[in-house]
């Protein structure tokens, strides 16, 4: 069998934090020899597929699969029956069962399973299982889930979390006010590598199951209850990860190829196709955004009132921690005395959604950079310099009352993103492939406007609200073959943003060595926390160097005894222990001999709070990254559609620990934020998923995506390790409304709903 | 059915295929390459783009008996004796790959490209590659490293 994620490489190139050494994984993923989640295999493996609900809300009647078991080559069909321990899941409350039993509350709700010899002997069984379904009426206008005669999702009602925040005079006035309503659609992360999984029964009547996914220990924790197994028998492995994004931190095939591996004592491999993964995991929240700032004359902000709900769909998911990050930080990086903020999440028999990046910021941003382009003008004040007039500084409290207590660089990053240089103007016989619409030869720039939009944000990093958010890494230092070789081994998923690269940085930068192994990621270790809220460079990092400090502190402790000198003095470089000025006083070959210096710790960043449950005050937050973007664009007024013809932006990330990675976060990032505003939409309409595949669900192409130039700076945060503040999320925030604000520029428009579709340019 | 293609040089002769097996179901689950990926499965992301008989196609929209008889080559067979193909190379060391799902498809179609077209424009670059889907780099890596794996095919 085939199942390491490949990660069990040395790199190539030497490289310590601040250098850009090349990903161990890169060679493997240009060759096609890195084993991703769907190219398990096993000799004796059966496949495994879902049966879901075609209906948006039903009542299970009964369940046959008498046809299903008869055709050739079927092992097993599983249904709620067959789920040994709880048959309830879910990333924060254990809400969504592993298969449906009496009711279905999405389209796409798992009800049966069925493993068989081919995959297309599964899916045609599958359509042989009889589910009678009686019709329910279904909730699916998230801004009607909270009426009185709703019909409740769950009980006892639709809301998931309500947050109302104030701070400051809740009456107050200001002499200039302006106000909007606008409207998000429901984002899908697109992660390229469908859903995938293989599970293989163990002789100790437990299961490993490699898997692509972005927590294995929350993972195992949720499928420990529902197979009814102890921690030891549910053995986790990250198989290779095509992308993330947020849509892989639910359960998608686990519980499912668990079931059937322990049913058939055969391994299961469960890989969905493109449209199966639109049903199999969640998406961003769409929201409805309703704001109103008050404001000097000079454009100085006074108040802001705000309320944001966000369609949560069928089950919790992450939506109260999205409601979480919306309510606390959707104002936007902006000195603001007087808040009042109401954020709701709400159930509906929509598709359930959840984290995806920027996690409750990127709608926010929307409306309250829309709003603030609708001050500046209103007052008659540049667009950018109202941001910096308004923008937070260091110091300055936030609408949680929390000291921002490292660089805000609003205003700077705002100075250097207006600064770049412009793209050169459209010619007078511009390249059709330049154009909005491109080789569809709709224009040969007749009807074009060029517009410019600016966007600022900010977006916390690492879990909040007093969550116990920690890492753990366990570093080994020994000779081999006469080299020293260190092995990092944590259980931090690699999801294709480079975390295994930054952990053999910081190795090689703490011990001094230049061979480091990345040792494949599992549950063999502890937890190593959610690859998400742009946390794992901060956290993880963290937690190598302090397994790295450890082990450090052995081999100089050894050294010093045999050296007769003191353990401050010494430092380890390139495998030798030096003394203070440098001077080599021994190999590191000679102190460790033939012993392996092993060291586990785990790292947790400063607490953060609970926010007050009445006025939604407090310390929240780790930490915040600050991003900004210019957009130009070139829109087609008479036709409405639209080229992105330059994205440029600045962000402060602390430290660049691997400054190229650092930049292609960023140019990622922004790609989705630019999706969500101009193409990206899953369409649902009473509940039923209208575009469940890339024919019909866009995201960008390199023809639609403009070259970029990136600026990064570095103010440290003191309280982070090296001081890095993270990187993924924010360029997905801001992208997005620059771009709007750009076309907006171009076309005169209000546009208040994204994405923008040529109809709201052109008014047809 | 028996399927008898020429993969990367090797003939593969495979029985008891389905007739509704794409090529890329067949080569990845019965000739053991799974390097050609499926992101899609319906021709739109270019993650399977393989060569059949010279020319680039999504291997996830060729039935596997279209390719009996006939010669592929997939990502698995860029490389030569020497070590990488420049186009490879070029991928890792601009920082091309992240996830890298869509990294195969998108070397068939550079090295594609660079056969056609050794020194191509940013918008033939562009062009070309419009019919792959990358969720993590932006592109703009990617430009990089098929401006560069060009820049190098030119010197050698």
């Amino acid at each position: 069998m085939s199942t390491d994620a490949g990660t069990r490489t040395t790199a190539p190139t030497s490289g310590r934090i601040g250098d850009s050494p090349l990903r161990p994984d890169g060679t493997l993923k240009v060759t096609g020899e890195f084993a991703y989640a769907s190219d398990l295999w096993h000799d004796d493996m059966v496949w495994g597929v879902t049966l879901r609900s075609p209906h948006p809300h039903a009542r299970i009647r009964g369940i046959d699969v008498t046809e299903a078991l008869a055709v050739p080559g079927v092992s097993a069909v599983l249904t709620a029956d067959d789920v040994p321990g709880e048959n309830a899941v879910g990333l924060e409350h254990a809400d969504q069962p592993v298969l449906a039993s009496e009711f279905v509350r999405y389209e796409g709700e798992p009800v049966a399973l069925v493993a068989a010899d081919h995959p297309d002997t599964a899916r045609r069984a599958a359509k042989r299982i009889r589910v009678d379904y009686e019709v329910l009426p279904a909730v699916t206008d998230p801004r009607r889930a909270m009426d009185d005669d709703a019909p409740p999702v769950h009980r006892p009602g639709n809301l998931v979390r309500h947050l109302h925040l104030q701070r400051g005079d809740q009456a107050a006035t200001a002499p200039v006010v302006v106000s909007l309503d606008l409207e998000v659609g429901m984002q899908d992360q697109a992660f390229l590598g469908p859903e995938s999984g293989l599970a293989v029964p163990a002789e100790d009547g437990g299961v490993d199951l490699y898997v692509a996914t972005q927590w294995l220990h929350v993972d195992q924790r949720q499928m420990c209850l529902a197979l009814g197994m102890p921690p030891e028998k549910v053995r986790l492995h990250l198989a290779g990860v095509g992308g993330a994004f947020g849509g892989r931190e639910d359960l998608s095939v686990h519980v499912h190829a668990c079931l059937l591996a322990l049913r058939t004592r055969k391994p299961v491999k469960m890989s969905y196709g493109r449209e199966e993964s639109f049903f199999g995991h969640v998406h961003r929240h769409p929201a409805w955004l309703t704001y109103e700032f008050g404001a000097e004359r000079d454009g100085t902000l006074v108040y802001a009132r705000a309320r944001l709900l966000f369609d949560g769909g069928a089950y919790a998911s992450s939506t109260a921690a999205v409601v979480g990050n919306g309510g606390t930080l959707g104002l936007g990086p902006y000195r603001i005395p007087n808040v009042t903020v109401d954020a709701y999440g709400v159930f509906t028999n929509n598709p359930p959604c959840g984290a995806m990046r920027g996690f409750g910021c990127v709608q926010a941003a929307f409306a309250h950079e829309a709003l603030m382009d609708e001050l500046a003008d209103t007052v008659g004040v540049d667009r950018v310099a109202i941001r910096q007039l308004n923008g937070m500084r260091e110091g300055d409290l936030n609408i949680t009352g929390q000291v921002i207590d490292s660089a805000a660089p609003v205003a700077e990053l705002l100075e250097i993103v207006s600064g770049l240089p412009m793209p050169p103007e459209r010619s007078a016989d511009p390249d059709l492939r330049s154009l909005p619409g491109a080789v569809g030869n709709t224009t040969h720039g007749e009807g074009v406007v060029r517009g410019v939009g600016y966007a600022v944000t900010y977006k916390n990093i690492g879990f909040s609200e007093g969550f116990d958010d920690y890492s753990t890494a366990r570093v080994r230092l020994e000779m081999t073959g006469g080299e020293a070789v260190a092995t990092v081994h944590t259980a931090a998923a690699e999801v294709g943003q480079g975390l295994i690269t930054v952990e053999q940085q910081i190795c090689r930068t703490e011990l001094g060595v230049e061979r480091v192994v990345v040792h494949p990621k599992n549950t063999a270790v502890g937890s190593g926390g959610s690859t998400s809220a742009s946390r794992q460079t901060y956290v993880t990092g963290g937690a190598v160097k302090a397994a790295c400090e450890a082990v450090r502190a052995v081999v100089l402790d050894r050294a010093a005894l045999r050296l007769g000198r003191d353990a401050a003095e010494l430092r380890l470089d390139g495998e030798k222990i030096v003394g203070a000025s440098g001077e080599v006083l021994a190999g590191l070959a000679e102190v460790l001999g033939a012993d392996a210096v092993e060291e586990t710790r785990e790292y947790r960043h400063r607490p953060t709070h609970a926010i007050d449950p009445v006025t939604g005050q407090g310390d929240a937050h780790v930490q915040f990254a600050f991003s900004a973007h210019r957009a130009v664009v070139d829109v087609d007024v008479e036709l409405g559609l639209v080229k992105v013809v330059a994205l440029d932006t600045a962000q402060d990330v602390g430290k660049a620990i691997n400054p190229d990675a650092v930049v292609g976060q960023i140019h990622g990032g922004s790609a989705q934020g630019m999706g969500l505003a101009l193409m990206e939409e899953i369409v649902v309409t009473d509940g039923h998923v209208r575009n469940p595949s890339f024919t019909d669900y866009l995201i960008p192409t390199i023809l639609d995506m403009p070259p970029m130039q990136v600026q990064v700076l570095e103010y440290a945060d003191p309280h982070a390790p090296y001081g890095v503040r993270g990187v993924g999320e924010p360029p997905t925030i801001s992208s997005g409304p620059a771009v709007a604000a750009a076309v907006r520029a171009a076309c005169g428009k209000a546009l208040r709903r994204v994405p923008i579709r040529p109809e709201h340019i052109t008014g047809t | 059915m028996r399927i008898t293609t020429t993969v990367n040089g090797t003939v593969h002769e495979v029985d008891d295929v389905w007739p509704g097996e794409s090529l890329l179901y067949v080569l990845r689950e019965r000739m053991g390459l799974p390097g050609s990926k499926n992101a899609c499965e319906q021709g739109e992301c270019g993650s399977c783009t393989v060569y059949l008989d010279g020319e680039p196609v999504c291997s996830c929209l060729v039935a596997a008996g279209q390719a009996i008889g006939r010669e592929v080559t997939t990502v698995e067979g860029l490389a030569g004796d020497g070590g990488l193909h420049p186009v490879q190379e070029a991928f890792v060391e601009a920082g091309a790959v992240q996830c890298g799902f869509c990294t195969p498809g998108l070397l068939v179609a550079a090295h594609d490209l660079l056969e056609r077209v050794p020194d191509p424009s940013d918008l033939e670059i562009r062009e070309a590659l419009a019919g792959n889907l990358c969720r993590c780099t932006g592109y703009e890596k990617i430009l990089d490293a098929v401006r560069l794996a060009a820049a190098r095919q030119a010197q050698s």
